[in-house]
């Protein structure tokens, strides 16, 4: 909402984004928090968790010496928090390298995944969402709604398995497994992007007729504006707001849903380092994952905030 | 931001059905729940087998019979029987997996979404309410939460905690009571203004009367929407997290579990996968155009929005 005094003056945009800033290293420290305490606050050893059932007593301890768990809880808070601080989370203790390593090196695997996903559903939705809004009730409308509902309803890693029961093991068009070529990106990134083009497709048809309704639309329409003008030039651009906060809040599930279907189709990215350091009680690589896949979220949620301005001038940043 | 907007938004016209004047509005409203009565029939169905299925079917989804290995659906067995999803590599009847499963997500879904719902009430109706620090800490750690992809917290929870049905609730409780919480709060910030409530504190209502006679219905209406949607939710973060190993145990079958252990055999057996992941799919749709008439019912100016 704007905020205005009475004689027009505005808040600097430098304050909104200082406040924004500082939500965000908020939230950073919120997830370090969490990560911190569901590692340590378990019932039982943590050492004994990490190494197993069949792990000696002097392997224990050594454990639990490399990863300070000897000592006070608050003395291991502080000194977790300053590690991090220096991007220093430590060694796997599986693989024996740097954990900030480990996954950086899978950062841009994930990312090709996350951006092929958003380019499709954006690719399919608008279409879609601007054509069921132009005539609401027609045919095309209801296909919306049942696509939207399916795309909400089916289970994105039940899904990829079956693109790659019908697309890679019966009809041998397409692989299933791996990251090697571009082939090997489209079932994947289809995958990921299925749920978001239906929260999309919805979003962009009741933004459009939202905005449809709007006095300014009226008055472009009365000073003889084409249809197409009116879509272009004054509708589209309005109902953006929406669409671009609900594709950042949406880069979560979207993050989310790549861990899961990296597994599905062992696409080497983050997400299925996370499950295999899960499985493997990797500690420090899965605080590893998970603070980065975090920062990665909270970052482009902090530049969607930063865009409102610029697409509709009437908000001035509260 | 803007979810608060569409939450407040919903919620001012959400609790109160209001009794149409004219004949035409009855008659309508009939209508809607007719609607939202037929609506209601695959789940109910749902709801029966799981309640009942596992206890008519003959086969446990335990029994591993080596015999009868990797039959496809409809394919008589030795013993005369029909298997009618087929079997799995070991022998086990896929029927009696998916009804077994049927029982694991009604379970989780509606003990998390109970769970969720009481804890979310609990806390927002209290902040709406009381309002200052304790609506300070309770809403940003809400927004900080939210600021967090719901299914990596789960997936560190639950791989932390290890594989059990109750540590699912638990850990998918912990995921979703915001969404409970920021609704509830909504309510009651616009109720405890209402005049109303106004008037019944003037008359001298304490706060304990205040919040169970009028603030605490008035947050109903809206969670029960909520309820409906979250349902769908929490039984997909179910099936991943035992999908990924991370929820039930082994000798509970769940369709996420089901599900992982067909990606092996989907040269051979594609039934293992698909047959669970229908039922799923099936079962979330059911749910998900449910909550919709649920919505439409209890908020008819959204019907003209979604």
């Amino acid at each position: 909402m704007p905020e205005r005094g009475l004689g027009g003056e505005v808040r600097p945009v430098s304050t909104y984004v200082a406040r924004r800033l500082i939500f965000s290293v908020f939230v950073l420290w919120g997830a370090l928090t969490v990560v911190f305490l569901a590692v340590r606050a378990v019932p039982g050893d943590p050492a004994q968790m990490m190494m197993g059932p069949n792990a000696t007593a002097d392997e224990m301890n050594a454990l639990r010496e490399k990863l300070g768990l000897n000592r006070p809880l608050l003395v291991q808070y502080a000194t977790y928090m300053l590690q991090t601080l220096r991007l220093d989370l430590g060694e796997s203790l599986r693989l024996a390298q740097p954990v900030v390593w480990l996954v950086a090196e899978r950062l841009p695997t994930t990312g090709k995944l996350a951006l092929a996903a958003i380019l499709i559903a954006v690719a399919v939705s608008f279409p879609l969402g601007i054509a069921a809004a132009v005539r609401p009730g027609g045919w095309l409308d209801a296909l919306v709604s049942v696509v939207s509902l399916l795309g909400q309803s089916v289970p994105g890693f039940w899904l990829g398995i079956m693109f790659i029961l019908v697309f890679a093991r019966s009809l041998r068009l397409l692989p299933s497994a791996g990251d090697e070529s571009w082939a090997h990106l489209i079932l994947p990134s289809i995958t990921v992007a299925l749920p978001l083009v239906g929260v999309l497709t919805r979003l962009v048809r009741s933004g459009l007729l939202d905005v449809l309704d709007e006095d300014y639309i009226r008055t472009a329409r009365a000073k003889g504006l084409t249809a197409g003008a009116v879509m272009w030039r004054h509708a589209l651009r309005n109902m953006l707001i929406p669409v671009i906060t609900v594709i950042g809040l949406q880069i979560g599930h979207l993050l989310g849903g790549a861990v899961i279907t990296e597994t599905v189709f062992a696409w080497p990215g983050v997400g299925l380092l996370l499950v295999d350091a899960i499985t493997n009680r990797d500690y420090p690589l899965v605080q590893a994952a998970i603070l980065f896949i975090t920062a990665i979220f909270v970052a482009i949620n902090f530049l969607v905030d930063l865009s409102y301005g610029a697409l509709d001038p009437r908000i001035r940043l509260q | 931001m803007n979810q608060v907007a569409v939450e407040t938004a919903s919620v001012a016209g959400a609790p109160v059905l209001t009794r149409p004047a004219s004949e035409r509005g009855r008659a309508r409203q009939r209508r809607r729940l007719l609607r939202l009565l037929v609506g209601a029939v695959p789940l109910l169905l749902f709801l029966l087998i799981a309640a009942v299925g596992p206890i008519v079917w003959p086969y446990d989804s335990v029994t591993v019979r080596t015999g009868e290995r990797l039959k496809p659906p409809m394919e008589v067995l030795r013993d005369g029987s029909t298997a009618l999803l087929g079997t799995d590599q070991v022998g086990r009847d896929l029927l009696a997996q998916v009804l077994q499963g049927a029982r694991i997500s009604l379970l989780v879904g509606l003990s998390t979404v109970a769970l969720a719902g009481t804890a979310g009430l609990l806390i927002g109706v209290l902040a709406g309410y009381y309002g200052r620090w304790l609506d300070a800490v309770a809403m940003r750690i809400a927004d900080i939460q939210l600021a967090f992809p719901s299914i990596l917290l789960a997936i560190l929870i639950a791989g932390v905690l290890g594989p059990s049905v109750t540590n699912v609730i638990l850990t998918l409780s912990l995921t979703r009571w915001v969404t409970f919480a920021r609704v509830a709060r909504a309510a009651t910030l616009a109720t405890k203004q209402r005049e109303f409530v106004l008037a019944a504190r003037a008359l001298g209502a304490r706060d304990g009367r205040l919040l169970a006679l009028h603030v605490v219905p008035s947050t109903i209406g809206p969670l029960v929407v909520v309820a409906t949607v979250e349902v769908g939710l929490v039984i997909i973060a179910e099936a991943s997290l035992s999908f990924l190993g991370l929820g039930t145990p082994s000798d509970q079958p769940s369709w996420g579990a089901t599900i992982a252990n067909g990606r092996a055999y989907l040269n051979t057996a594609w039934w293992i996968s698909t047959m669970p992941g229908l039922a799923l799919s099936l079962v979330v749709l059911a749910v998900g155009r449910f909550g919709d008439q649920v919505r439409d019912m209890l908020d008819p100016r959204a019907l003209s929005r979604v």
